[in-house]
């Protein structure tokens, strides 16, 4: 019982999701494995910037340099893999894996020197990895490797499965899931992880039982830039290119953050919440489509429903305040 | 008991001044193995910079501190632990979002240990598992505790630690902390009740004005010699203001505010009382007695768990503290610095209620507005000589624009909370004549305050709380300062000779 | 007479003079950055030269306006961009459709509407104003997205007065100088007369300080975001006069150097101290700097980059500066 009410908010989650799939197959009765597929690659992106905001925000920041970040990896990437073999281009990822986690700590790093909020700090970096972003790549280019470009594609085979049921796990899900596995889960029960959910739930308390708090934030930020740089690779897969101009990910992994549970102000929700979020958001979107609603139209109903999260969590934020406060 | 106590904490010539005022001056504290201490001093007198230096969180300017010995780096929290110095602050130190398991193995505190404490203190079937967010004050409190214990302190450090707990428990905490003696460990016992002092600890360390003024031992009819030793000299009267006739009662009619079984939470517990026209009604508490939740819930800044407030006969609901400034309660909080704007002039402070609502959003009636100003600063003689900004003006002048602002606003009542707190004895003996002009010409003032000895200057009645509850009404002018301070700490038995 | 003035020590009289005035040192760094200008390119500082100078910083200062304005409670509006977008664009459409007079309200009003609602979410629900005017600049270029589909077969139009304020010049005074003089005045006057802009400042210094005098500080969020859209609006109508040709990213690339302008011009972004007579200077300083950047043929992304650094070591100067005493 305490798990299920532990994790109460992510199984509604679920449940929205699982109500907008029966939604979209009756709008669009061929809706199928290749649609989830689809859905899959499409919110891949969105996902890393999620996972990479929530972090931040678990730690009582925020990051405003998200979408920036990812457009510096994915051009660093592009440029480097285009003409070099396949063997360097692992090498080349494993490389742009630490540029991002580096970006990530040295926005983290300034954060906790010049003692300037951490939303000040993101905003000039947003401007400042935007303009590394055009310095690697002026106009959209480069090249990626095969290997990285099939990544988020086709299904997964398992040989225990009918094929009708294993492709209606798409690789770009598996994908996900690994890469959060790898980091997260070892961090979330690690004493570190602790650390940094402590430091977001109450900064002088943390300080008080002897948490490292400064530590702790460089740290939660340089992950931050961990996730962002494998979305900045998953970028460049996609569309076998770098684009330095940063995309739409920056409200979108903040509204995906709030609605997947995790509370601005810091301490509470994990990474699952928001990526079952940004699979709800992504969702809404598919099925406007479907609707044949204009495309423009989408995008203002997919920003009123994020700004009505954002609304909705910032009220939330400010009663959880006050019952803190009694 | 035995012979062969070595000291285990040392503290000596520990020297702390935040700008103006000296907050600790040579205090010393010294703990032996198996002892406890209690450390005792009123309001102000430096025991919480004690405390935040002993635990690292504080450098001090001079002095230093050993434990068994070695000296203690004061870098930060984290060494004092290092070094087996474990406090337990007034405030939980669980994390609120964490379960119960994941703050212990924030501090690396063994699970065995902590259950077998937990035990003891009669908690054994609290899950682990748990949210702290969720948990009532009192088992956060339990839970500080046994991990502290767990924590195998050479020193242990307890600020308050009964403070929120209901008597049961109480007595359970009690005996746990009474047992370490023979564990060897060292006690700081930090307690405003007299009768937990008596139970339980060996010796009483006495701090007032930052300076550490005698150390005792604890039998019993200890408390009188402490208290005593809290004043200290400080009856030199302060000189008479001028007319501090203490005004009779009132005319009849509706009281100007009337509070009516007032709660807030478990700190502030039914309180009932009326402040009549043209009355100073003091109020006297130790720190945290629920003083604060009691001005914040009439100034309209917390809404109240339970009970009215009537002001002049009507009941009134505070949504924002601009209600209550509506009907004419003006808040005046302890902390000047949340009341003003710094960088601004004394002029803007004073003016800035005057632009609150939003018909008065316009064009700013220069002249009208520079005469009403005018008026407060000669009333309360600022000293406007800085002009510019506010934080180059001392203390006592700050304070004084914060009420200022209000006397030029017409308020019809004043919520003062510790309006002489860390200003000089010049603008205090400014600020007692104007309270009492002030009620001649029909204010009602709401006066709390840790300085016992203004309360026979300043106030027509006064009204004690401890614990939440008002314990005691007595007449201004039949009090002194022993009597509150006893009064303040729950010594006294309710009185019937209330005013 | 004080501590300060005895203790003498250059970082304490540099920050006195940043304080009390801090026009000084910014009308230094821009005669500097003029002077600069002319060594790297002899001759280019001339009348036309000037004229096109106080051209372009005057939309550039007004969009900062609504940053000095917005900061100085410690906000931000990142929607002004858009907001200027979209009145610039439908006031293009709108003067084939509705004629050049009704066009102005009908641009104006989807200004002051997104303003209204960024009031609401950052004093109502309490929503950082940089992700509130985030999101609403975000939905606000999706119905311009929309909107433009639906008039894309009007054309579009400038009318004639917006391009004679925008373009026009007498000898080195611009013809919009007769729009930005009794602006500039209002929104000093407004600062520094007003029991609206005592508030901004209250609001941005001690919020609450501004609740314990009976400040409902909802009311003046609501107000002050709304103000901040209708200048912006404003300002897309002079941008369209300038620019003339309406296009989605009409304004957009202007606000970062109208944040920048505001901070160089010392406002402070955590609220409480500013002035707009800095940000005028600031917004000149950002136009020379710009040229300056265009001369020696800086790419677009080091500009960015330097933006950035800009806007983050000068509020880390300030907060050194301000932060002990």
């Amino acid at each position: 019982m305490g798990l299920f009410r532990r994790e109460s908010w992510n199984v509604g989650l679920l449940v929205i999701l699982a109500l907008l799939l029966a939604l979209t197959k009756a709008v669009q009765p061929n809706y199928g494995a290749a649609g989830f597929e689809g859905l899959a690659q499409a919110a891949l992106p969105f996902a890393f910037a999620a996972a990479a905001q929530a972090i931040v925000v678990i730690a009582g920041g925020i990051d405003l340099s998200i979408a920036s970040m990812m457009a510096v990896t994915s051009v660093t990437a592009a440029v480097l893999m285009e003409g070099a073999t396949e063997g360097q281009a692992v090498w080349i990822a494993l490389f742009v894996l630490g540029l991002g986690a580096a970006m990530g700590a040295l926005n983290g790093f300034l954060i906790v020197i010049t003692r300037v909020p951490d939303i000040v700090v993101t905003l000039a970096m947003l401007y400042v990895w935007e303009g590394v972003a055009l310095m690697i790549l002026n106009a959209p280019g480069g090249g990626a490797s095969e290997w990285l470009k099939a990544l988020p594609i086709g299904s997964v085979p398992l040989p225990f499965l009918p094929e009708s049921v294993s492709s209606f796990i798409p690789k770009a899900l598996l994908f996900l899931l690994v890469c959060i596995a790898v980091v997260w889960f070892p961090l979330k029960r690690s004493k570190l992880g602790l650390q940094i959910y402590a430091i977001g739930s109450s900064e002088q308390t943390a300080f008080r039982t002897g948490v490292p708090v400064r530590r702790s934030k460089v740290i939660a930020y340089s992950v931050a830039g961990l996730f962002a740089a494998m979305g900045g690779l998953v970028l460049t897969a996609s569309t076998g290119i770098g684009a330095p101009i940063p995309g739409p990910y920056l409200l979108a992994s903040v509204a995906a953050v709030v609605l997947g549970g995790v509370i601005l102000g810091g301490g509470r929700g994990g990474l699952i919440g928001p990526i079952i979020a940004v699979f709800i958001l992504r969702l809404v979107r598919t099925i406007l489509t479907f609707l044949a609603v204009d495309p423009n139209v989408t995008t203002i109903v997919e920003g009123t429903i994020m700004v009505a999260v954002v609304m909705a969590g910032g009220v939330l934020a400010l009663r959880g305040r006050r019952r803190k406060a009694a | 008991m035995s012979e062969s106590r070595i000291p285990l904490l040392e503290a000596s010539s520990v020297t702390k001044v935040f700008g103006a005022v000296r907050a600790l001056e040579n205090a010393s504290l010294e703990v032996r193995a198996g002892e406890i201490v209690a450390l005792l001093g009123a309001n102000g007198a430096g025991k919480s910079t004690l405390v935040k230096i002993l635990t690292g969180a504080l450098r001090p300017d001079q002095g230093r501190v050993r434990i068994r010995g070695s000296e203690l780096a004061f870098a930060s929290p984290t060494d004092a632990r290092k070094s087996g110095l474990i406090p337990v602050y007034q405030e939980s130190s669980m994390i609120p979002d964490l379960t119960v398991a994941d703050n212990l193995r924030l501090t690396d505190t063994g699970t065995e240990p902590f259950r077998h404490w937990l035990n003891e203190l009669g908690m054994g079937d609290l899950r682990l598992d748990a949210r702290t967010s969720g948990l009532p004050l009192a088992t956060l409190r339990i839970l500080d505790l046994a991990r502290a214990i767990a924590d195998d302190p050479v020193v242990l450090l307890l600020d308050e630690i009964t403070a929120a707990l209901p008597t049961d428990l109480v007595q359970k905490v009690l005996e746990v902390v009474r047992s370490q003696k023979d564990r060897n460990c060292g006690i700081i016992f930090i307690s405003h009740r007299f009768i937990e002092i008596g139970a339980v600890c060996d010796r009483a360390s006495v701090l007032r004005d930052g300076r550490t003024v005698g150390s005792l031992d604890v039998r019993p009819g200890v408390e009188d010699q402490v208290v005593e030793m809290m004043l200290g000299g400080s009856l030199d009267s302060t000189a008479a203001v001028g007319d501090s006739g203490v005004a009779g009662d009132r005319a009849a009619g509706p009281p100007r505010l009337r509070a009516n079984g007032l709660s807030a939470g478990d700190n502030l517990v039914e309180v009932t009382f009326e402040l009549r026209h043209g009355e100073v009604l003091g109020v006297v508490a130790l720190e945290g007695q629920g003083q604060d939740e009691l001005f914040e819930v009439l100034s309209g800044f917390e809404r109240p768990t339970g009970g009215t407030i009537e002001v002049d006969g009507a009941p009134v609901v505070f949504q924002h503290p601009a209600d209550a400034i509506e009907v004419g309660l003006a808040y005046v909080p302890g902390d000047r610095a949340t009341a003003l704007l710094m960088q601004r002039s004394v002029h803007e402070n004073i003016a800035l209620p005057f632009s609150a609502k939003a018909s008065a959003w316009g064009a700013i009636p220069k002249r009208r507005e520079r005469e009403r100003v005018a008026e407060a600063i000669e009333r309360l003689q600022i000293d406007t000589r800085a002009q510019g900004e506010l934080r180059r003006l001392s203390g006592g002048n700050q304070q004084k624009v914060t009420i200022g602002r209000w006397t030029a606003a017409n308020a019809k009542t004043l919520l003062l909370f510790d309006p002489t707190r860390g200003i000089d004895i010049r603008t205090k003996r400014q600020i007692y004549p104007l309270m009492r002009e002030l009620a001649a010409q029909g204010t009602s003032v709401l006066y709390y305050t840790s300085e016992l000895e203004e309360i026979p200057l300043v106030c027509d009645r006064v009204v004690v709380i401890f614990s939440g509850r008002i314990v005691d009404t007595i007449n201004a002018r039949d009090v002194d300062e022993s009597m509150l301070m006893r009064a303040a700490y729950g010594l006294r038995p309710s009185s019937a000779e209330a005013a | 007479m004080t501590e300060a003035a005895a203790d003498g020590g250059y970082g304490i009289r540099f920050k006195r003079l940043l304080s009390e005035y801090p026009v000084i040192p910014l009308i230094l760094l821009l005669t500097a950055l003029i002077v600069a200008l002319e060594i790297i390119r002899p001759g280019i500082v001339n009348e036309r030269w000037i004229a096109n100078t106080i051209k372009f910083a005057i939309p550039l200062a007004m969009l900062a306006s609504c940053q000095t304005l917005t900061m100085l409670t410690g906000g931000i509006d990142l929607s002004v961009g858009t907001i200027a977008t979209i009145s610039a664009f439908v006031m293009a459409t709108q003067v084939t459709l509705s004629g050049s007079a009704a066009a102005i309200p009908i641009a104006l009003a989807p200004a002051i509407l997104l303003g209204l609602v960024n009031g609401f979410g950052v004093g109502v629900c309490r929503v950082h104003p940089l992700i509130m005017t985030l999101g609403t600049g975000l939905i606000g270029i999706g119905c311009l997205q929309v909107y433009q589909r639906f008039v894309i077969a009007t054309g579009s139009e400038v009318p004639d007065y917006l391009a004679w304020l925008g373009t026009g010049r007498f000898w080195i005074l611009p013809h919009s100088l007769l729009l930005f003089v009794p602006f500039a005045i209002g929104v000093i006057f407004m600062l520094r007369r007003t029991g609206f802009g005592r508030l901004l400042y209250a609001l941005g210094e001690n919020e609450n300080a501004t609740r314990l005098s009976g400040v409902r500080g909802w009311q003046v969020h609501l107000a002050l975001y709304a103000l901040s859209g209708l200048i912006a609006g404003i300002t897309g109508l002079l941008y369209l006069g300038l620019i003339k040709a309406p296009s989605l990213s009409l304004v957009e690339p202007r606000l970062l150097p109208a944040v920048a302008a505001a901070v160089i011009g010392g406002t402070s972004i955590f609220g409480g101290r500013g002035t707009y007579s800095g940000t005028i200077i600031g917004a000149l300083i950002l136009t020379v700097l710009t040229t300056m950047l265009t001369v020696m043929q800086i790419p677009e992304g080091t500009r960015r980059l330097l933006f950035g650094v800009i806007i983050l070591a000068v509020t880390a100067i300030y907060l050194r500066l301000t932060d002990e005493s």
